[in-house]
């Protein structure tokens, strides 16, 4: 196996062209673990651990660009007040050592529907900036899970960074695993409140074979809140309808049974965090509203 | 053959010296090493020229092999050796009650996982690579995966000769057809448990140029590994030495045989070195599990809440090959009924050969699965008499001088109730927290899925009964030999044990024994090996008692030879002397000398074993038995749970445990065995189960074989009281398995309480409190 350690951009991205085939390399939390299982044996690994643009991030504006390889630690020490949910998920990805090493480009790169930056991600929005020797392009996050563990990346591209728009309101992160911490979601849920558009963006983990966002709930929750004017007056939520979110929430995904939990208990846990998360990001909405005042 | 006779990476040598005698508690002398991760274990071993070995294992639960082509893999370059049934040298035939195990299938695998062939080649990669040229052509059949229908169901295959049960026994007393006010019963079942050590099965084979061979490795008791082994080779046992390196964890995952053979014939075979470890998911595969049990109970009560019988019928899953069914089932019958007063009892214990993974010792052995059942019943009892269940289960503990179902009488303190009424008074953890809560604090953790939603409080109390030592007329005794010499000036013990370290600090118990009974500062540990007669297990809490007392027995024949000495340069009788301090005290005339200048130039060296008090095998019939076990050891639990209703999520808040253990030779090692052994129930509780479908493992990995983080294990206070057994060393009684035992239905009972469910299935996962809709698949 070859062991290619590219200094620059630049040189990493002509490695990449030179070797459609080779595997990056950022923590390499997923990369060993396949290698040490024997599941994997690329013929070239191409280190990306001395690239410096992906281990850093620039605040545009409105924008958070987060360089491939910041770990989780960092995302939780320096991004938690824009993008709490991201950090929220951060937090419940493995273990100290795991959060150090790992990275959401990683996570991006493996593209396992179980990855907790996804859901956070979707529920947040934003664009991943891929790039190679013939240029570079920005995928929105809708578009860029494929399927199981595929992505929208060409052979010879590389993640650069993530675009997250900073938080305007509320967000929250939520996800099953029947241990306290370091657990592989049995499913997980994201929410992001965006008073700005009115909208509601949501993301389901680990229940379908690709991360996803609720389309209709979504939809749904935003018509209720425009309907009896709650944005503005930071009024209070039904519970009948942040029932009927999570119920919609559940219809969205198409989770199988497998050693970690049955299809029908996904669901039903899926709906449970949604109408729960749901409820707290409007209650600190509501609360943020009245400090405000 | 090389030359070389010791691996170059060596057996970790513990030469810090402690300080501290018995009843004190010193730092141990690998504690430091194994929190900076300089500890080397067994799959550390290096020696120049190695070779790596690999495993071939069956892909099916339970098959005919019709033919095996070792070719292909042989000519892959880098291979040295393929080895298979063929070539095992002795007879291939191995187990530790029963031998019914090959060391490599021949003409049937029993089991998914079952070793078929081996490999030697220069490189791990290499031998995996050649293990997939190895062709097998197999018959794949229907494979027994119910114990149950096992145990009586003659139109299935019988899996070995004698049929598929293992082990029937039996336990009656009294009249067990008594009727009584109340009766609960119910069905429940515990899933498959395993040890999960984090050092994987490994070792290193040195071929000897005499023909033999040594092995270092991880084990738990070198010499029935040493004769196991020696027989598969066919060798005499001088010619198959074995030395301990460092055990990574064992807690009965490493009694039965893993690669000792394989790693032997390969070295033997190819004139090399061979190292050989397991891989995490083949470990799951390379070693017994505990026994997942089903279990129909009955309990009936007076309206005051006196036990009038206990009727139980339990099944145990063994799996492929008997290993330690045997004593499963005995364990399980003659603890059956808990620590209780029960005048009629109808016990029934089954071990069952099916085609599921072999199941093994684990801590706790066949006191586990009852327990758990039992102590469930006991509350539900609790229940159904409108009755405390503290208060139910110390009316009717047992006490010393009660009999057991067996007909053996308790002939040491008991203080079950006592245990009861100290966890009782222990203060309870706040309900109401201050909003907000640290999600840490909730059900589902860090993973942040309630702030406070849906949860309820809950408590639990369990106490159980475990025997200490090996049983039914086992001669279970422990060998060790105490050197005393002038080393500088200065007096220095040398304790030379085939004991086992395997985590629960043996090491530091046999130097504060010796230094107690020699009154030096100075003692060392020499490695583990089979140059010494043999010490048994660092199984059953057995170590501190039995190899404690053939280290005390060893060092007391050492102070005689010195006292004889002593009392012949200084006209004393031997009887007037002892040890204070470095130097031997007269009672008559105080210090005559310091122990440097008796000894000289000598070297005393002593060998001693220490038997304990003879048991009786359980009779076939009735179960009667004057004395099945020589010691029982208590342990009671009280959990604090907060369970998330909706999600069914579990938060245990506090597992306090009070437990008494004779005499605490080391009070802060005790406390650590109590908080590991709760941590492991705690696991059984919630979370660890080896999920098996049609006799395949879903679950080979640490990914979804969940153990307890430090994020799940809750405070503890734990209280330990000493009250001593005449019977044994310094009156010492066994520690490390009852909180296993007492942890879990503690747990359960704590759910139990919160939600109000009958939970008959342990570990109780978000499908069993959210409901039988949401099984997993
Ligand atoms: C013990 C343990 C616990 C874990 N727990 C969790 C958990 O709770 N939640 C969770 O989501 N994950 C978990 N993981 C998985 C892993 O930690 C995460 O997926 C992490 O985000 C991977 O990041 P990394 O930097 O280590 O990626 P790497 O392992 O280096 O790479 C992962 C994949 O991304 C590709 N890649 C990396 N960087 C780039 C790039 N710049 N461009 C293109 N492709 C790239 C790699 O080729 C590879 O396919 C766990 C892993 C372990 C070992």
């Amino acid at each position: 196996m070859e062991f290619l350690r590219p200094s620059t951009w630049d040189e990493a991205l002509a490695a990449k062209a030179e070797y459609p085939s080779a595997v990056p390399i950022a923590g390499g939390t997923d990369v060993m673990v396949e290698l040490n299982f024997d599941r994997h044996r690329p013929e070239a690994l191409i280190d990306l651990n001395r690239v410096p643009e992906l281990h850093t991030w620039e605040i545009d504006d409105d924008v958070v660009r987060l360089g491939a390889s910041v770990p989780y630690t960092r995302i939780i020490d320096h991004l938690t007040d824009r993008l709490p949910g991201l950090s929220l998920a951060a937090h419940t990805v493995g273990s100290p050592q795991i959060r150090n090493r790992g990275s959401v480009g990683g996570n991006l790169g493996a593209a396992s529907p179980a990855g907790d930056a996804h859901p956070a991600l979707l529920a947040s929005g934003g664009r991943v900036e891929v790039a190679s020797v013939r240029g570079t392009r920005m995928i929105p996050i809708d578009d860029f899970y494929l399927g199981v563990k595929r992505n929208a990346l060409e052979e010879d591209e590389l993640i650069l960074a993530v675009h997250i728009p900073s938080a305007t309101a509320p967000q929250q992160f939520s996800k099953i695993g029947t241990r306290n911490a370091m657990v592989i979601a049995v499913c997980s849920f994201g929410i992001g409140l965006h008073p700005e558009t009115g909208t509601v963006r949501t993301g389901i983990g680990s229940a379908a074979p690709t991360p996803r966002r609720a389309t209709d709930a979504e939809e749904f929750i935003a018509a209720e809140l425009a309907d009896a004017g709650l944005w503005a007056s930071r009024g209070e939520l039904a519970a009948s309808t942040a029932q009927r979110f999570g119920e919609l929430v559940a219809q969205a995904a198409s989770p199988i049974d497998d050693v970690r939990g049955s299809a029908a208990y996904r669901r039903h846990a899926l709906s449970v965090m949604a109408r729960r998360t749901l409820t707290w990001t409007w209650n600190e909405y509501r609360t943020a509203g009245r400090a405000a005042a | 053959m090389t030359d070389q006779t010791s691996p170059a990476r060596t057996p970790q040598r513990l030469d810090e010296v402690i300080t501290g005698g018995i009843g004190t508690s010193p730092l141990r002398p690998d504690g430091t090493l194994k929190v900076r991760g300089e500890f080397a274990y067994s799959s550390d071993l290096w020696a120049d020229g190695m070779l790596w070995g690999a495993t071939l294992r069956s892909p099916h639960p339970y098959a005919r092999i019709l033919s095996v082509d070792t070719g292909p893999a042989l000519a892959h370059p880098g291979v040295s050796a393929v080895l298979t049934h063929q070539d095992v040298p002795g007879e291939n035939i191995y187990g530790l009650k029963t031998a019914d195990t090959p060391a490599l299938a021949e003409d049937v695998v029993r089991y998914k996982g079952e070793p078929v062939a081996l490999v030697a080649a220069d490189h791990p990669e290499t031998a995996r690579r050649a293990l997939e040229k190895i062709v097998v052509a197999y018959e794949v059949l229907e494979p027994v995966t119910d114990p149950e229908r096992a145990a009586h169901d003659d139109t299935l295959p019988a899996l070995h000769p004698g049929g598929n049960v293992v082990r029937y026994q039996p336990i009656v007393q009294g009249d067990p057809d008594a009727v009584a006010d109340v009766v609960v019963s119910d069905v429940y079942t515990l899933g498959m448990q395993d040890q999960a050590f984090l050092g994987p099965e490994s070792g290193l084979a040195i071929p000897d140029e005499d023909g033999g061979v040594d092995l270092f490795l991880a084990t738990q008791w070198l010499h029935v590994d040493q004769r196991q082994t020696a027989r598969a080779l066919g060798l005499p046992l001088e010619k198959v030495r074995f030395t301990m390196s460092g055990v990574g964890g064992a807690f009965g995952g490493r009694e039965d045989l893993s690669m000792q053979i394989h790693c032997c014939m390969l070295a033997l075979h190819t004139g090399r070195p061979v190292k050989m470890v397991y891989g995490r998911e083949e470990s799951f595969y390379g070693h017994v599990h505990r026994h997942p049990a089903k279990m129909y109970y009955e309990h009936g009560a007076t309206k005051d809440g006196k036990l009038v019988y206990i009727k139980a019928r339990m099944y145990f899953d063994g799996g492929a090959y008997a290993s330690k069914t045997p004593v499963v089932v005995s364990n399980a019958t003659s603890l059956g009924t808990g620590p209780y007063e029960v005048p009629n009892v109808r016990i029934e214990g089954w071990g069952l050969y099916t085609n599921n993974p072999p199941c093994g010792a684990m801590r706790g052995l066949g006191a586990v699965q009852p327990a758990y059942a039992y102590e469930s019943q006991m509350d539900k009892l609790a229940k159904a008499l409108d009755m405390d269940p503290v208060l139910l289960r110390q009316i009717n503990a047992v006490s010393e001088g009660s009999t057991l179902h067996t007909g053996q009488v308790l002939d040491s303190p008991a203080p079950v109730a006592e245990l009861l009424e100290r966890l009782k008074r222990l203060p309870m953890p706040l309900e109401n927290r201050t909003a907000p809560a640290d999600v840490r604090d909730l059900p589902g953790g860090i993973s942040n899925t309630t702030h406070g939603e849906g949860v309820v409080r809950g408590v639990g109390y369990s106490v159980i009964i475990k025997n200490v030592s090996y049983a039914e007329g086992a001669d279970d005794y422990s060998t060790a030999r105490v050197r005393l010499e002038v080393i500088g000036g200065e007096p220095v013990a040398m304790v030379h044990t085939a004991a086992a370290e395997v985590g629960q600090g043996l090491v530091t118990v046999q130097q504060q024994i010796a230094r107690t009974e020699l009154a030096v500062e100075r003692v060392n540990i020499h490695p583990n090996d089979t140059n010494v007669g043999d010490a048994g297990s660092s199984s059953a809490s057995r170590q501190t008692y039995v190899t404690g007392g053939a280290v005390k027995n060893a060092c007391e024949a050492v102070r005689d030879v010195l006292f004889a000495k002593a009392a012949r340069r200084f006209g004393e009788r031997p009887a007037d002397l002892s040890l204070v301090g470095g130097k031997v005290v007269s009672s008559t005339t105080g210090v005559i000398a310091d122990i440097a200048d008796v000894l000289g130039d000598d070297v005393i060296e002593e060998t001693r074993e220490y038997h304990h008090l003879r048991t009786y095998e359980l009779d076939p019939v009735t179960g009667q038995s004057p004395r099945v076990h020589v010691q029982h050891a208590y342990s009671a639990h009280r959990a604090v749970v907060d369970v998330d209703t909706e999600l069914g999520l579990v938060k245990v808040v506090r597992l306090d445990c009070a437990q008494d253990v004779g005499k605490a030779v080391n009070p802060d090692a005790v406390v650590a065995q109590i908080q590991g052994g709760s941590t492991q129930g705690l696991g059984l509780a919630v979370m660890e189960e080896i999920q098996v479908e049609g006799g395949h493992i879903r679950n080979p990995s640490f990914t979804d074989y969940l153990i307890p983080t430090i994020m799940d294990t809750p405070p503890m206070t734990i209280d330990v009281i000493e009250r001593a057994d005449p019977n044994s060393p310094y009156g010492v009684r066994g520690v490390g398995e009852p909180p296993t035992i007492s942890a879990t239905p503690a747990i359960v009972n704590a759910i139990r309480n919160a939600t109000g469910l009958d939970l008959t299935h342990t570990p109780v996962g978000p499908e069993h409190i959210c409901g039988p809709a949401f099984a997993r698949a």
